[in-house]
Order: structure tokens, then C-alpha cells, then sequence
């Protein structure tokens, strides 16, 4: 059966709901409207606008009650509407969400899963494209999941709901409308774990969330070139999955990271220090990174500049090969 | 539509704050505000303040000798503090900032533990699920949010309790109490926002921080009522909260509550506040002390004499020398702990790096 990344989430979050009746879905338009993505569709219909409610427009709002809620004893799930719109709650989430349980030495227990659609990719305008993953991951107290298929939507999911810590879940939205053949429900890898999407032995190439299917898509072109990339798929970028990593390393020799935001500390850095702290005499080539550029994001007509793609990994794998 | 429930006047602060003790205690009944206490009860709220000043007293003294970083002192607000949380049930929740030490006290929190927060040994050392009393907020109005959630959380499950929080008359600029207060009015959560206004925000007065004629006027945008109260008068916080409580827990919804006090101390042991403040203003100050007035007023009804004054001075005391003790005797962190209660479930994380600071430890002769 074909099910959609969005669809997935939906599955997930109503399993979640009908298990535990604790888990409360809330954020803007997620009742009626079942979310601007639809991928709260039903909820509210199902469970009752007690378990699943559109809250006032205030971000700050949503992930402060949601705190609150999580003391009490309740696990929501709230939804921020778009990537761009979380600034809001930062302190929130930095100051609050991350840091209760580590200021209560661990006597506030805050099982709160937030949602947040991000990165480009769809033509949409200001604000509704951007990938602020750096700045959960650097927070300690945070776990940061992405999923960058249908299977892991749901599973992952899933798994950060059950989880009594705070999760900030990512959700690719340009791969909200991505299919795979697939039975829901589905368990797929614990969300910490790292994932060899394809094995290779020339090139590692890392990447998540929306960067997954692109880093695929290339390695199916390297593979026309002669070339062996090696896809290892991210999902969880805080912790991150140090022993998938370099053991990859390991094997090709060399990497490039791919990822839609910004290259100054972005994700890229981390993956880059991290190897050559434990793979540097695997090494045949520095560190490489397909990244966004260091610039506000661009008009959607301009996005496509700006967004690595396909070629921008190739240009980087011949790079590291000519080493 | 405009919900025809709501009268618009209903929602507005009473042109008078209510006051029920003049500084020489006397009393004046309001109908609208009957204080329901006991001989014992009236007296124990006296004994709260007098302990609470006490123990601020001695957490300066402790700043004083290098045992605290830094202290915010809540001398002179004993009374908008102890009489608004005694008017909570034990059940009910308070979400405070960094200066509620008195609302503290009143929940029975181990004052030597709460004061680690400032001693910098640990960030909170008070199990909130015991006490009903939530982590201290330093950053300002973040709290009023958790207040509204709990209280949320409490409505979805047909727990009548009711939760109440605690910020200065700086917080009702921030972004979050009135996101607090748009939720809580929209969710008719039974929270209470109880706003100590203390004249200043570090420096900043009130007239340059609202153009509001009131603070309590602030609740009506969100449909909440605004109310007043002196906040130096220990029965008129206690009934003003009172009643909001009880609004509150039949399912009636929010209230907004401003208590008009002032700031005695420096706004923390940084702060010098002969930069914006004059003596006069303060020794002005000093005579609406709520201390000297619920006094006065206990002795006006015969329920004050020196073996109550003794009594409540030695408790005082013994409560202030344990502080002294708890501070001077804490342990000051195993730096291993750096690591524990980040995650429930740390799969992964601190990969190495706890091994890194035990090496340096053990290299500085620490392990
Ligand atoms: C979000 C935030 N901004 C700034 C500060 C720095 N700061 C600490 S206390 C304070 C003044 C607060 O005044 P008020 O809300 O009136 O409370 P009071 O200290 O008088 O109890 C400021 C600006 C802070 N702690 N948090």
C-alpha cells in the first residue's frame, strides 16, 4: 500500500493518541482544519477537541503550555506551523524545554515532542523554508530526529512520543507528499541510530530529512559515472550516531555532508570535525559539504540556486575523488 | 459573536484597590472580601512573614560573606507573597519567578535547598511534584505560561485545582505572560496572575514601563478581570486571592490580580539602587512596612503578645541558622553530575566526553 511521509506522521500521531490517552495534539489549525499539511487530518473528528485543539496564534504560547501540560503529566505534541515561525519560542524551548529536567536533576519529566515542517523545496514565501536544525541540535536536553522516509516518519514518530525526553521532530516537508510501499504500522530502526540507505566504497555521502531522497537520486547518477557513493542517512542529529559515521568513513576513505541550511556551523562542521577526530588516517580527502549558502534563504524563484541538489553533490564527489 | 456572558465593566479593576488594614492595623470590613481565618490562622500568616524576612535577611548576610553569587531580595513584599499563596489549597500549584522566597516558605520548600539556585551549586534542588511549587524562572513573565498549561492540563482532567503565578510589574511587558493570558482566557484555565507591582523593574519605574492606567487593567483584553489589592496588606492579597481561587475552581476561569507594594532591598546584591531611587522614597516606603501593620493589628484584637513575639523570633531564628548551615555544609557538585538528568534515556550522547573530564579531573589530583 502506498503511503505518503504525511500520511505516515497521521497514522502515527492517531496510533499514538488511541494508545495513550496522555498524548495531546495541539498548534495552529491543527483541529478542524488538520493542519495546513493535513497531517493532523482527523484528529480533532477522532479524539475529541480535548486531545486534539488549535490554540491561539503564539508560538511562545504553544510550547509554554505545552510544558506546563507536560508536568502535569500529559505528552504533547504540539505542532509549530512552520519552520520560520518558531522563533518565537526559542526561549521556550532553549531556556525551558531543554533545561527542566537537568535543573530539576531530574524530578520534571518533559516527554514533549515538537513538530516543526521545515526546509524549502516548495515555492513558498519568506519564512516557510527554512532549516533551523543547528540551533536545537547545539541545545543539550534536546533530541533532534528527521525523518527522511515514509517508514521512519512513522516510526520515528512513534518513538518520540514514548520518549520522556523533549524531541524536536523535523519533518521534510517537500517529502510530505514522498510514497513508499509500505504497511503502517512499521518499526524501523531506534531513532538514535544512523542508517546505511546504500552501501558504496568510494565516497560516503551523509545527509537527512529532505536530503536523503537527493543523496540517493545522486548516487544513482554517480553510479552511471563509475562511481560507488555510499548514502548514510543522519535521522537523529542530536545525539548523533558517531559509530555509523566514522565506520563508514572507514570504509570509503572520504565524505561529503549534504544539507539544505547554511554551511558556517551548520551540521556539515560537526560531521566534518567528528570524523577527523576518529577517522583521520582513513582519510584520503578533506571533508566536503553540499550545503545551502551562508545567506538569508532566497526567493522560491532563486531556491533552486540556492538548494543542493544532485549536481552540487557530483561536483563535490569528483572533488574528493581527485585527491 | 460576543459572548453576552461577559459584561465588559465586570472585567475592569475596581477604581480602589482593596485595603483592608491601615498601617496602624486598623481594620476595615469589606463585605466583598470576608477573611475567613481563625485566631491561628491570622497569626500563622504573620509567623510566615516574619520567618521570610528572617531568612532574606540571612541570604544577604550569606551573599555578604561569598556564600551566594547573588541574591534577590523580597523584603517588603512579605505580604503580597504569604498572604496569596496561604490563600491556595495544599493541591494547588504556584509557578514562581526568582524573588518568591515568602510564597516559598509558605509551601514549606527547604529554604537552605532553594537558595542554591543563587549559591550556584545547584540550578534547583526542590522536588516541585512534593511542594506544588514549580522551579524558580529566572527568565522573566516564562513562567506564567507553565502556570496556563498545568492549569490546562488540570481542566482536561477534571482536576479542580488551581495554579497561580507569581511575576513583577517588569514581566507584564513580556511576550509570554500575555500569550499566558490569551491562552488561559481563551481555555478558561483556572490559573491565577498574581503581579507583585514593586514600583521597579531593576531600575526601570512603572511610569516608564506601561502607559496602562493600571496594571490590573491589562487582564481585560483577554477577557480576564483585573483586580487591585494593597500589597502590603496581608489580608486584603489573602482575600483578593481568595476569591479568585474560588472563581477559579468553579470552572469560572482566570483572574488577573495586581498587588501594589514596593521594593525595600536592592533589586538583587548587584544592583545599586542609590542610582535611581532616593532615601526619602524609600523611608516613605518603610512606613507601610506589612510587617509592623499585621502586628499592629494582631495587638488591636489581643492576639499578640511577648510570648507570641517570642515564640515566633526563635523560630526564626532556628530556621535562619539552618539556612546558614544548609548553605556553608551543601556539598559543592561532583562535576561528574554535569552529565546526569540531561536525558532520561542518554543513548549516545557525551560520547567520550565524560571520559574526557574524568581524565582531567583525575590529572588535577580530583578524581
Ligand atoms: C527575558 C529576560 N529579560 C531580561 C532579564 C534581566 N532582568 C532580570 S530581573 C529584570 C527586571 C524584572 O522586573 P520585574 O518584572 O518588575 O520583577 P522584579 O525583579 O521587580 O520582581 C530584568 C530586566 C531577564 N531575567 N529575563
Amino acid at each position: 500500500m502506498a503511503v505518503t511521509l504525511a500520511q505516515a506522521i497521521n497514522q502515527a500521531l492517531h496510533d499514538a493518541m488511541a494508545e495513550d490517552e496522555r498524548v495531546l495534539v495541539f498548534g495552529e489549525d491543527v483541529g478542524k482544519l488538520g493542519g495546513v499539511f493535513r497531517v493532523t487530518d482527523k484528529l480533532q473528528e477522532t479524539f475529541s477537541e480535548d486531545r486534539c485543539f488549535d490554540t491561539p496564534l503564539a508560538e511562545s504560547g504553544i510550547i509554554g503550555t505545552a510544558i506546563g501540560l507536560a508536568m502535569y503529566g500529559f505528552r504533547p505534541v504540539p505542532e509549530m506551523q512552520f519552520d520560520g515561525f518558531t522563533y518565537p519560542a526559542f526561549e521556550q524551548i532553549v531556556s525551558h524545554l531543554a533545561k527542566m529536567p537537568n535543573r530539576s536533576r531530574g524530578r520534571v519529566k518533559l516527554p514533549v515532542t515538537i513538530r516543526i515542517p521545515y526546509g524549502g523545496g516548495i515555492g513558498a514565501v519568506e519564512h516557510h523554508s527554512e532549516s533551523p536544525e543547528a540551533y536545537w541540535a547545539h541545545t543539550a536536553g534536546l533530541k533532534v530526529f528527521t525523518p527522511g522516509t515514509p517508514e521512519d516518519a512513522y516510526s520515528m514518530m512513534r518513538a518520540a512520543i514514548a520518549m520522556d525526553d523533549p524531541v524536536v521532530f523535523l519533518e521534510p516537508k517537500r517529502r510530505y507528499w514522498m510514497k513508499s510501499d509500505t504497511a503502517l504500522p512499521v518499526q524501523t530502526e531506534a531513532p538514535h541510530q544512523a542508517v546505511v540507505r546504500r552501501e558504496g566504497t568510494d565516497v560516503t555521502v551523509f545527509c537527512y530529512g529532505p536530503m536523503v531522497r537527493t543523496a540517493l537520486e545522486a548516487a544513482e547518477a554517480a553510479a552511471d559515472e563509475g562511481w560507488s557513493l555510499e548514502v548514510v542517512d543522519l535521522r537523529s542529529l542530536n545525539p548523533l550516531d558517531a559509530p555509523t559515521i566514522v565506520a563508514s568513513v572507514q570504509r570509503t576513505g572520504r565524505a561529503i555532508v549534504v544539507h539544505e541550511a547554511a554551511q558556517t556551523l551548520g551540521m556539515g562542521a560537526e560531521i566534518a570535525a567528528r570524523v577527523q577526530e576518529h577517522a583521520f588516517y582513513h582519510l584520503e580527502a578533506p571533508v566536503l559539504r553540499a550545503t545551502g549558502y551562508d545567506t538569508p534563504y532566497p526567493p522560491a524563484k532563486l531556491e533552486e540556486y540556492w538548494l543542493p541538489d544532485v549536481d552540487r553533490i557530483l561536483d563535490l564527489v569528483e572533488r574528493s575523488l581527485a585527491y | 459573536m460576543a459572548d453576552a456572558a461577559i459584561d465588559p465593566r465586570e472585567l475592569l479593576p475596581p477604581d480602589e484597590p482593596v485595603h483592608l488594614l491601615d498601617p496602624d492595623g486598623t481594620y476595615h470590613e469589606d463585605p466583598d472580601h470576608p477573611i475567613d481565618l481563625d485566631d491561628a490562622g491570622l497569626r500563622e500568616l504573620y509567623r510566615l512573614m516574619v520567618v521570610t524576612r528572617k531568612v532574606d535577611r540571612e541570604a544577604i548576610n550569606l551573599q555578604r560573606q561569598g556564600q551566594l553569587g547573588v541574591y534577590a531580595s523580597c523584603m517588603g513584599q512579605e505580604a503580597a507573597q504569604v498572604g496569596s499563596a496561604y490563600a491556595l489549597a495544599d493541591e494547588d500549584w504556584i509557578f514562581p519567578s526568582y524573588r518568591e522566597l515568602g510564597a516559598a516558605l509558605v509551601r514549606q520548600v527547604d529554604a537552605a535547598g532553594l537558595l542554591h539556585l543563587y549559591r550556584g551549586t545547584w540550578l534547583s534542588d526542590h522536588d516541585p511534584y512534593k511542594h506544588h511549587f514549580g522551579l524558580m524562572s529566572i527568565p522573566i513573565g516564562t513562567q506564567a505560561l507553565h502556570a496556563t498549561g498545568f492549569a490546562m492540563g488540570a481542566r482536561l482532567d477534571n482536576n479542580p485545582i488551581v495554579t497561580m503565578t507569581y511575576f513583577g510589574d517588569g514581566g507584564t511587558s513580556e511576550g509570554d505572560p500575555h500569550e499566558a493570558m490569551t491562552f488561559a482566557g481563551v481555555t478558561k484555565a483556572p490559573v491565577i496572575f498574581f503581579v507583585q507591582n514593586n514600583q521597579y523593574a531593576i531600575s526601570v519605574p512603572l511610569e516608564k514601563q506601561t502607559a496602562a492606567p493600571t496594571l490590573a487593567h491589562k487582564g481585560v483584553g483577554y477577557g480576564i478581570p483585573g483586580r487591585r489589592c494593597d500589597g502590603n496588606d496581608v489580608l486584603a492579597t489573602y482575600a483578593v486571592t481568595k476569591k479568585a481561587v474560588e472563581r477559579a475552581r468553579r470552572g469560572e476561569g482566570p483572574t488577573f490580580i495586581e498587588a501594589l507594594t514596593y521594593r525595600m532591598e536592592a533589586h538583587t546584591t548587584s544592583d545599586d539602587p542609590s542610582r535611581y531611587r532616593t532615601q526619602a522614597e524609600l523611608d516613605e516606603a518603610a512606613k507601610t512596612d506589612p510587617i509592623a501593620r499585621m502586628r499592629n493589628y494582631l495587638q488591636q484584637r489581643d492576639l499578640y503578645d511577648a510570648e507570641l513575639e517570642q515564640a515566633i523570633e526563635d523560630q526564626a531564628k532556628e530556621v535562619a541558622s539552618y539556612v546558614r548551615g544548609g548553605i556553608y555544609d551543601a556539598p559543592h557538585g561532583d562535576p561528574m553530575e554535569l552529565f546526569e538528568h540531561v536525558y532520561v534515556d542518554p543513548t549516545g550522547h557525551f560520547d567520550g566526553q565524560r571520559e574526557q573530564l574524568r581524565a582531567e579531573l583525575d590529572a588535577r589530583g580530583e578524581g
